[in-house]
């Protein structure tokens, strides 16, 4: 019995030995698993632009996204929509750092009135998450108009590879809150950015990726031009109410800020920020990150030959 | 009379055996050298008895899920201990030996009764199995956490948890560990909410992790770290000039005391310490052939405990899993009572090694939660700290540390002696492993060399080829193996901060074109600013506080007339207190009163970090000597990408 014993391990050894005999050792990259964001934009139908100018928030986007044929023309009963907004700072919503809370309220009432079945609320701030969503009151907001918010956390984050990127290769992305969504609205102030010339809608998806990004500073214009492939959202709103034009991205003065009282709501991001280049009393030809991504065909720099929808709301 | 014969030959095999392992040991480590002369390291399997402990292939399985390489031969070793009994302790470990040789040289002159109290079991011996379980279960961590999530991930595999579940209860039940419906009921709950929901409800990935710490106490590494970085180093001083290891006073301390024990008690280390013998103790549970008596009384003369090894007491219920086959008491007994083979003793035999469930469970608890816990520091993460520069090759640090020995051996083998055993700078867990200190040492990390990765015996350094190292043919893409990079300290470089021209770290940049390169500037020095109060065609004669003579003539001094066009300046050939004398003349000869500026040419350092590999030579020849200008620190290696410094990797 014993003798038996004894044969049995040296068997068990043996063959786990065998099997898990490793010659070669590690390889030198461990590739690992990565995700890829699916295309939110919906076939081109209908108006692509519209640009309302007026100093409420709540009219003009309401009228921006009526010109566009309405929020039903993008979000349909039962869809899941993520609204990507721009809470980088820890900052209150007067310094205009971050989007605006009566902004992502009445997005979110609009896709819920639409029969959207869930909005998603999320970012992946520069600060602390935590004080970022509730100082921006961006939580608040969001919360009371029935969008959850979806904190980042270490888990969040899935590595990404796009296809003939340099930059964007084996990233970390913010993916969890993505899950089983239908739709992405991007939600993004005017403001200045030191390094790039402008922090607009496709600047925004910046706050999708994870990880050490800031050595992507290095290739600012490269690096959202990648994010613009990246990610292809349903729609963007590119709130110009109030322009930061100086000390950006953070801000930080009223001195800061200038009245611009324009809203626009757009299915194609690149003219969204040219138009909002004017904005900052800069053209589009000045940001480079704007020439990339029209020559690659994501969308058209040109924005006046889009015919936009103008209005005009008190 | 045969009996005793044959009694007697087999200590002496014995004893040669010994010898022959410990000399081939103290061989390997001394030919652990680059070269290929017959005493270096050419083709000596210079790992086999690292690869020939069980506990150090069983570690990395544990944590890696892999035998690498040369560690398959430890099969060979379970495989004649489970056959034998523990003939590795007593037969082939050159620490066991030395344990052996100090005890017999600590008992010599002692009397019978004292010896015999010396070598009785004593209840202590249980805690190597227990350090044997903590060490295995911080190895476990990953494959819990794996287990744990196999419900969530994979659905089919939660029936397997389920079936594991209730296998195990039945087994608690037959071994009456549990009794009881209604309590075996319970077990199977609670196996089961573990196995299945705990998956669920934590992300257990994130709590429990794998280190692989057996290397702090196992014999065989130990014993290479030992000679390898205190013992050799001593005669490595007296041969090259000298080698210097950062933590080895701490390695000499555990060994040296490891050694002194024996004097208090026979093989301590062997007896209380050793998690690799503990391993051979689970091992020998079947073990057919063992020690025993061949009657239950005999003289009772307790010869047969004078000179015993294990503390396993042949004389009553002996101990087989303590008995280290040292054979003395075959020979000592007069009467041979005293035999090896498959025949149980006839004075009885302690069935196990005699630990508590509480003790086992407490170890067990204590090791799987020490991993966690010493990475709360966040060594592993955003806390990750620069200066620790692992050796080229080095796996991504989390994967290192569940690899890595601390055997030595990569810094034995390395010829510039760059590779050092760090004390805490890679956290309690980086204890002992190899780190790159570039101050020590003949220089940095050698281009072409090689030697570490090659002579890891688990891979926690790579095997690079030469081509990978380097970034050639089809590694060019990749580009070279990053350690890390080289930062320049503006505030202490000569040329930088002090009108000094230096750039000795430019000219011994190895990589080629160098990742160290100059931009040219002329400084007008301190009380430079002078005028002329008389000129001739090569000499100038100027105001102001007496110069140093000749120190403006080593060819890095120049004189610019203040109203000259940029460019235009003539090197000086030499000084005297007040004169210059100009190499070359001047199209006119300046006028007296006319304003100069003695400058000097400076070649000022920067950095290019796409070529940097981090070798550290330019740290190691920068000329300030203390707190170098020109430092390398792990930040762009290219073990963790997330470290990378550059947005193009």
């Amino acid at each position: 019995m014993r003798a038996a014993k004894a044969g049995a391990a040296i068997v068990a050894a043996g063959g786990v030995g065998l099997w898990l005999h490793d010659r070669k050792g590690p390889s030198a990259n461990t590739v690992s698993e990565t995700v890829s964001l699916p295309d939110f934009s919906l076939p081109p139908a209908g108006p692509k632009m519209s640009i309302v100018t007026g100093a409420d928030r709540v009219k003009t986007v309401n009228r921006a996204l009526a010109a566009l044929g309405g929020i039903g023309r993008f979000i349909k009963s039962g869809d899941r929509v993520v609204l990507k907004v721009n809470a980088a700072f820890a900052s209150p919503p007067a310094l205009s750092a971050t989007s605006h809370p009566d902004l992502v309220a009445e997005v979110t009432r609009l896709c819920l009135r639409a029969g959207a079945a869930s909005v998603i609320v999320t970012d992946n701030p520069i600060n602390d998450p935590q004080s970022c969503f509730s100082l921006t009151g961006i939580a608040k907001a969001a919360e009371s108009a029935g969008a959850k918010i979806a904190l980042p956390t270490r888990s969040s984050f899935k590595p990404t590879t796009l296809a003939d990127a340099t930059l964007i290769k084996d990233w970390p992305l913010l993916i969890e809150p993505f899950h089983g969504v239908t739709k992405l609205i991007g939600l993004a102030p005017v403001k200045d950015h030191n390094r790039s010339g402008a922090s607009l809608t496709m600047k925004n998806w910046y706050g999708l990726l994870g990880g050490r990004r800031n050595v992507f500073h290095q290739d600012i214009h490269t690096i959202i031009f990648e994010l613009a492939r990246l990610v292809r959202p349903t729609l963007v709103i590119l709130d110009g109410t109030t322009t930061m034009l100086t000390n950006g991205p953070t801000g930080g003065s009223l001195d800061d800020l200038k009245a611009t009282n324009t809203m626009v709501a757009s299915t194609d991001a690149v003219a969204a920020d040219a138009f909002g280049a004017t904005l900052l009393g800069k053209t589009a030809a000045s940001l480079p990150f704007i020439g990339k991504a029209a020559a690659a065909g994501l969308g058209i720099a040109d924005f006046e030959s889009l015919n936009p929808l103008r209005d005009h709301v008190d | 009379m045969w009996t005793k014969l044959t009694a007697m030959n087999i200590v002496t095999v014995r004893r040669i055996a010994q010898i022959f392992f410990f000399a081939l040991f103290v061989w390997f480590c001394v030919v652990t050298s680059v070269g290929d002369r017959w005493w270096q390291l050419r083709g000596w399997p210079v790992n086999w008895l690292l690869q020939l402990d069980p506990l150090v292939a069983f570690g990395t399985l544990l944590t890696t899920k892999t035998v690498y390489a040369g560690l398959l031969w430890a099969l060979a070793t379970v495989v004649l201990t489970i056959l034998l009994g523990r003939f590795f302790c007593g037969w082939v470990c050159p620490f066991g030996a030395v344990h052996q040789f100090i005890g017999w040289l600590g008992r010599r002159r002692k009397k019978h009764a004292v010896r015999v109290a010396m070598n009785q079991y004593h209840n202590g011996q249980a805690i190597k199995y227990y350090i044997l379980i903590a060490m295995l279960a911080a190895a476990s961590g990953g494959l819990l956490a794996e287990v744990l999530r196999w419900p969530r991930e994979k659905p089919v595999m939660g029936l397997v948890v389920l079936a594991a579940s209730l296998i195990l209860t039945l087994w608690f039940a037959t071994r009456k560990v549990v009794s009881g419906w209604k309590k075996t009921a319970e077990w199977f709950m609670g196996l089961l909410f573990i196995g299945t929901a705990l998956g669920f409800l934590v992300r257990p990935e994130v709590i429990v992790a794998s280190s692989l710490q057996t290397g702090l106490l196992d014999p065989i590494p130990l014993i290479h770290r030992s000679m390898n970085l205190v013992i050799l180093t001593a005669f490595d001083g007296l041969a090259t000039g000298s080698r210097f290891y950062m933590a080895a006073w701490s390695i000499a301390a555990v060994f040296l005391a490891a050694l002194l024990l024996n004097l208090w008690m026979p093989r301590f280390y062997c007896r209380f310490v050793c998690p690799l013998g503990a391993l051979f103790g689970v091992l020998v549970h079947w073990t057919p052939w063992r020690i025993g008596k061949r009657q239950g009384e005999c003289s009772g003369c307790e010869l047969c405990e004078n000179n015993c090894e294990g503390a396993c007491d042949p004389f009553g219920k002996i101990h087989p899993h303590e008995c280290l086959l040292c054979m003395n008491c075959l020979r000592a007994c007069r009467q041979a009572q005293m035999t090896y083979g498959p025949r149980r003793s006839a004075a009885g035999e302690v069935p196990s090694p005699g630990l508590t469930r509480r003790g086992f469970l407490t170890a067990a608890a204590s090791g799987l939660a020490a991993v966690p816990a010493v990475r709360l520091a966040g060594l592993l993460n955003q806390n990750w700290n620069p200066g620790v520069v692992r050796p080229p090759g080095a796996l991504a640090e989390e994967d290192f540390l569940q690899r890595c020995i601390k055997c030595g051996q990569c810094m034995r083998v390395c010829p510039t002696n760059v590779i050092q055993p760090a004390t805490l700078e890679a956290g309690w867990e980086g204890l002992w492993s190899p780190i790159l200190n570039f101050r020590v040492g003949t220089s940095g990390c050698q281009l072409n060399c090689i030697a570490c990765g090659n002579v890891c015996p688990t891979a926690a350094i790579r095997p690079l080829s030469l081509d990978e190292k380097l970034g050639r043919s089809e590694f060019e893409e990749r580009g070279p193996f990053r350690m890390g990079t080289a930062f320049m300290d503006r505030g202490r470089c000569l040329p930088w901060a002090m009108d000094k021209p230096c750039i000795v770290c430019q000219e011994n940049c190895p990589v080629s074109p160098k990742a160290i390169y100059v931009r040219e500037e002329f400084q007008a020095v301190r009380d430079g600013a002078r005028t002329i109060t008389a000129a001739a065609a090569d000499r100038l004669t100027l105001d102001g506080a007496a110069l140093r003579p000749g120190t403006l003539g080593t060819g890095d001094y120049f004189v610019r007339l203040e109203n000259a066009a940029a460019g235009e300046r003539r090197l000086i050939a030499d000084n005297s207190g007040q004169d210059l004398k100009v190499a070359g003349s001047w199209p006119a000869v300046p006028a007296a009163g006319s304003r100069i500026f003695i400058e000097v040419r400076l070649q000022k350092p920067y950095i290019d970090p796409a070529r940097c590999t981090g070798c550290g030579v330019c740290e190691h020849e920068c000329p300030v000597s203390g707190l170098r200008a020109i430092r390398v620190s792990a930040e762009n290696e290219s073990r963790n990408k997330r470290h990378s410094l550059m947005a193009r990797a």
